[in-house]
């Protein structure tokens, strides 16, 4: 391929890059171009290799072979100090901000301007003034980041870049962390550094965002870039076709609900947090057997403390909770009694609460149920039975690799869930809860997910999902509760709503009269 | 007058009390600032100690010994440096190492040289940091008041006193109004994002443990040539560990280092003017009490009474680049 004569070299062309670990083969022969001034969106499943290709991109891995061009001209990045200096700016997934330090600090922070502060602080604070007013990104130079918003420390992050004379920006998975309007915000202003010529790598696996934002995109699938499409002539069953290598129904395929008796009832739940605040007040919501409850929500409206207190986890301030038509007294809402009672739950967070990271996978798949005859009643536990029940697990759930002594963590994101969701469904639950059950899984586990979550409906098992998906919970959910602030701002049928009418209630706008 | 002339006695007393606290306090700030945990501060101490000590008895010279104090201490802090940086290891594992072997290992070459228990031989006046009479001193003293205030408080210290007093305000104005500074800040709370700002965590954590070193091996060169006039085995006496607890008291702060460690300097005084002393109705004052308040008031800060310690948030922390 020859570039036209006379016009602009690409803004970055990485040609033939290639990186292993070990074994793993993570950017297998990349080649990508990536033209100035436009907004470039990478996509692929996790472990696709889009982070590790941007972070010998940024210079904190050096490729085993290949080629990196910025702006026409051949590189050699192997620091991030090099990345900043060919005008490579990074947005991280999670921020590399220093919380304790003032906005103006985390800017100076590496380009500072002199042994001493102070020259460097009025020339930073100018700078940022000025990019406050260019780009629209208003930030207090004194606040302390750690008392930021996560929107507002994203602008942070994004400003460092600018700050260091940044042409080019990456952002890795910017909307993981944001709310839906603190995304629409940031896509507003990766719009007006766009119009002001800068180009922007944009990296997700969120492909409505690619449509809404980006002008082309790339596509890689196991370390390989499968290809780059312009946005307007592509399509979202087309580019995950190009993810996964295979037809993925995003519309999972489900028949009606055959909703039976009331199994789970919550009435007016009201919960505290660690530090007392009041995170869930008068809750209330009937779940049945054979029916899939989703609850939709911004994150850090109140899901995982009605997780909490449903698991048993979190105790209750006030309200009461009934399991098939009888009220829980205090003493039996701590979660060993919940499980005994049929409430499974698969947590929102199974770094933190559902697996032990460095246990083998047998043993994180019998958390909890550890006292179970099959595990070897009594003091010794019986570890052929052990093993065997995790083989089983992994066969049935399609856990790769099968390695029921493999630690945990080496595990994908998508099979860790599968882990998970084994040992609870295994159990046989009257009623599962099942908090973000997709969060930074692929969309092959995705889909396995999905369809066992409709498969437990199936059989007549209650289903509480809790979300922060909207296309999610509408691909799932049966009926639909919407949490804003702790409260139920609204209740749903999917088929009676839409996107806006929820995001209204999921902003707490209130409910209009139907 | 009599109450006035003994507190004069006790704060100069707290003073030079004080001042192996405050440059160990400062020490460890700037280890801990950096996100290296260093409990070996007791153990440099008495390294310091000991190799000043031992130049300056053959030598006989104080800056001798001040020289071969404070290098014999960087070079242990080096090794807790490069257990903690490079080798990732448990730091707290490495700083009791460091205090276990230099509690024996002084002990073990003092008595190897001199057969005296470790002790080494009393240092003539010439070899020690003496009290140095600032201006002025003799036409204030008639004065009431001032005069006993200045020249006990004021004059009439050693410039390793002197040094102490500075250095808080000196940390103070690196840590906040220097590059270096904010980005020993910053390394100590995220290293990742010193990292991604194109600085070297491993340089600025070096950095940091050696300034430590140089300042813990001047609190054990003041033990050894200021203070007393020898090395004796276990002298640091856990002062280490008292600056340890005043750092903590502090939340890592320099100013508050200062004053916590006049206080337990002061606390410290008080219980060794109280000894033998009877309180009418109550009998002999416990000094053991007072002795122990410094730790007494860390815990109670350390539960939550007293507003909240909350430690730099990488310290302790080696830093790993992630995947």
């Amino acid at each position: 391929m020859t570039d036209n004569r006379g016009a602009a070299p690409p803004a970055i062309e990485l040609i033939g890059v290639d990186k292993s670990f070990g074994p793993v083969h993570a950017n297998k022969n990349v080649n990508l171009r990536v033209e100035r001034g436009v907004i470039h969106g990478i996509v692929g499943e996790n472990g696709a290799g889009k982070s590790t290709l941007m972070s010998i991109l940024y210079g904190f891995y050096e490729a085993d072979a290949g080629e990196i061009r910025v702006n026409g001209e051949v590189v050699r990045i192997r620091s991030s100090r090099e990345a900043i200096s060919h005008g490579i700016g990074m947005v991280h997934q999670h921020f590399m901000l220093v919380p304790p330090l003032s906005v103006l600090e985390n800017v100076m922070l590496g380009a500072e301007g002199g042994p001493l502060l102070a020259r460097g602080a009025a020339a930073v604070r100018a700078r940022l003034a000025h990019l406050a007013k260019e780009y629209a990104l208003e930030v207090d130079p004194d606040a302390i980041v750690g008392d930021l918003s996560v929107g507002l420390q994203q602008r942070v992050e994004i400003l460092k870049a600018l700050v260091r004379g940044a042409e080019i920006l990456v952002l890795d998975e910017p909307t993981a962390v944001l709310t839906p309007s603190e995304a629409d915000q940031l896509f507003e202003m990766l719009r007006v550094l766009k119009s002001q010529n800068k180009t922007i790598v944009f990296i997700t696996h969120k492909l409505r965002e690619i449509m809404s934002l980006t002008d082309r995109v790339s596509v890689m699938r196991r370390g390989e870039m499968v290809g780059t499409f312009e946005t307007a002539a592509t399509s979202p069953p087309e580019l995950a076709d190009a993810m996964v290598g295979r037809k993925v129904i995003l519309k999972i395929d489900k028949g009606p609900a055959h909703p039976g008796a009331v199994v789970l009832e919550a009435r007016a739940l009201s919960v505290q947090d660690d530090r007392g605040v009041t995170r869930l007040s008068d809750v209330s919501f009937t779940l049945r057997a054979g029916e899939i409850l989703g609850i939709a929500g911004v994150a850090g409206n109140g899901q995982s403390e009605l997780l909490e207190a449903l698991s048993g986890i979190r105790p209750l301030s006030a309200g009461e909770i009934w399991l098939n038509g009888a009220v829980l007294p205090a003493w039996a809402r701590e979660p060993k009694a919940m499980r005994r009672h049929g409430v499974g739950h698969v947590p929102e967070d199974r770094h933190r609460v559902g697996l032990i990271m460095p246990f083998e996978a047998c043993e994180s798949g019998m958390l909890g149920f550890h006292d179970e005859k099959v595990y070897g009643a009594g003091v010794l536990f019986d570890r052929a039975a052990i093993v065997a029940d995790e083989a089983a697990k992994m066969e049935a759930y399609d856990i790769r690799p099968r390695a029921p002594l493999l630690r945990t963590a080496n595990f994908s994101g998508g099979n860790q869930q599968k882990i998970v969701l084994a040992r609870e469904i295994e159990r046989n639950p009257a009623v599962i809860l099942v908090g973000q059950p997709t969060r930074g899984v692929d969309i092959g586990a995705i889909e396995f997910i999905h369809k066992r979550i409709v498969a437990m409906r199936d059989a007549g098992k209650a289903v509480l999902l809790v979300s922060v998906e909207l296309d999610e919970i509408f691909a799932l959910a049966d009926r639909i509760v919407v949490l804003c602030g702790g409260r139920v701002t609204g209740e749903r049928r999917p088929e009676e709503t839409n996107a806006r009418d929820l995001g209204l209630l999921m902003a707490g706008v209130a409910e209009r009269a139907a | 007058m009599e109450i006035f002339d003994s507190l004069v006695v006790i704060f100069a007393s707290a003073i030079r009390l004080g001042v192996p606290l405050i440059l160990a306090c400062i020490a460890g700030l700037w280890s801990e600032r950096s996100g290296v945990v260093d409990i070996g501060l007791e153990g440099k101490m008495l390294t310091g100690a000991f190799a000043a000590a031992v130049v300056a008895t053959f030598t006989g010279s104080a800056w001798a010994g001040l020289l071969a104090g404070v290098t014999a201490s960087v070079a242990v802090s080096l090794i807790h440096g490069y257990a903690s940086i490079d080798q990732r290891a448990n730091q707290i594992v490495s700083g009791t190492a460091i205090n276990m072997v230099a509690d024996g290992m002084t002990a073990l070459i003092g008595n190897a040289i001199w057969s005296q228990g470790g002790r080494t031989p009393q240092l003539p006046d010439s070899a020690l940091f003496q009290p140095i009479s600032l201006p002025f001193e003799a036409a204030l003293a008639p004065v009431p008041i001032l005069g006993p205030i200045y020249s006990h408080l004021i004059s009439h210290h050693d410039l390793i006193t002197y040094f102490a007093f500075a250095i808080a305000p000196l940390t103070y104005w690196a840590l906040y109004s220097t590059r270096f500074g904010l980005r020993l800040r910053a390394v100590g709370e995220n290293p990742a994002a010193v990292d991604t700002a194109g600085l070297s965590v491993r340089g600025l954590r070096y950095g940091a443990v050696m300034i430590c070193g140089v300042l813990v091996g001047l609190s054990g060169v003041y033990l050894s040539l200021a203070q007393a006039a020898y090395f004796q085995p276990h002298m640091s006496a856990g002062k280490g560990f008292i600056a340890l607890a005043a750092l903590v008291f502090a939340k890592w702060r320099p100013w508050p280092a200062l004053a916590t460690c006049l206080l337990f300097g002061f606390l410290d005084a008080l219980s060794i003017r109280m000894q033998g002393a009877v309180i009418p109705g109550l009998g002999e004052v416990p000094v053991q009490a007072i002795q122990a308040l410094p730790y007494v008031m860390t815990v109670v800060l350390l539960a939550g009474f007293i507003g909240k310690a909350i430690p730099p948030k990488a310290s302790g922390v080696p830093y790993v680049k992630e995947r």
